[in-house]
């Protein structure tokens, strides 16, 4: 069983040019809201860097969960328009999570001029302080 | 006949109290007009039990900003109203001169930026920035 499980990973390995242990841990960890929010990101606003960062791990809540995240959005779309309008546009884009479960985003909106100029370091969100102890 | 009265009088006071209760908009439109600055935040100024709410106290707090603060964590309608008043999903919320300026993430770009300081200033605010930079240099 073992010996079978181990060439499909090596043939998925081949397939997908990954590492092994990469497939292998692509198989083990089930980011599914993850996945989501940066497929609605991409499609919805053409995005031309995305980055969704999960950071709950940094918060009270059970290992593996997916309830704080972090996003950074590049994308033409946010040509002259404001920052809140920005932020609108993502939270609108990823209502159904904000609604179910999702508790906490940070959000990072840049047109691709400024993703350009600006250093592309990302920082980490602020530490938590406890108030979701779920 | 007593029952009845009963009945009569509870239905009366639940006519006034619909007159007289007021939706959560109105309660939350009311909350933000009252003070040129209002926070709905997670905890309190002295104690906030969020990172984000935290970072927001703590802006305030260098521009020397007295504001409104409104713990949503006492308050679930609070909670839900702020949300569903600004059409924003997520709390800290920052209310300047009753229009809803952003969360934690556009507070600290206005701040980085000093676009803060306008922002204030609009509001009839000076920050306390401003006046320590202005003690800084006295050309």
């Amino acid at each position: 069983m073992f010996k079978s499980l181990y060439r499909k990973t090596r043939q998925l390995a081949y397939i997908s040019k990954l590492g092994t242990s990469e497939i292998i841990r692509k198989m083990t960890t089930v980011n599914l809201i993850e996945q989501s929010i940066k497929a609605k990101l991409k499609t919805h606003l053409e995005t031309n860097h995305i980055e969704v960062i999960n950071e709950s791990y940094m918060h009270n809540v059970p290992k593996g969960s997916e309830t704080h995240f972090k996003v950074v959005v590049v994308s033409e779309k946010f040509n002259n328009k404001p920052l809140i309008q920005r932020h609108r546009m993502v939270n609108e884009v990823l209502k159904a999570e904000l609604q179910n479960g999702v508790h906490a985003l940070s959000i990072e909106a840049k047109t691709p001029a400024q993703w350009q100029e600006s250093d592309q370091m990302i920082e980490p969100s602020p530490n938590c302080r406890g108030g979701f102890g779920r | 006949m007593n029952v009845f009265n009963k009945i009569r009088n509870f239905r009366n006071i639940g006519s006034i109290h619909r007159l007289y209760s007021v939706t959560p908009k109105e309660n939350i439109e009311k909350i933000v007009k009252n003070n040129k600055v209002v926070v709905f935040m997670k905890g309190v100024p002295e104690q906030p039990q969020c990172g984000f709410s935290n970072a927001v106290v703590q802006i305030l707090r260098m521009h020397g900003v007295t504001y409104d603060a409104h713990n949503v964590l006492q308050d679930e309608a609070l909670r839900q109203g702020v949300k569903d008043y600004s059409n924003w999903p997520t709390i800290p919320q920052i209310y300047i001169n009753g229009e809803f300026v952003g969360g934690c993430d556009i507070m600290l770009q206005l701040h980085q930026s000093g676009d803060l300081i306008e922002e204030l200033e609009k509001a009839g605010i000076t920050s306390a920035l401003l006046e320590k930079s202005k003690d800084e240099k006295p050309k």
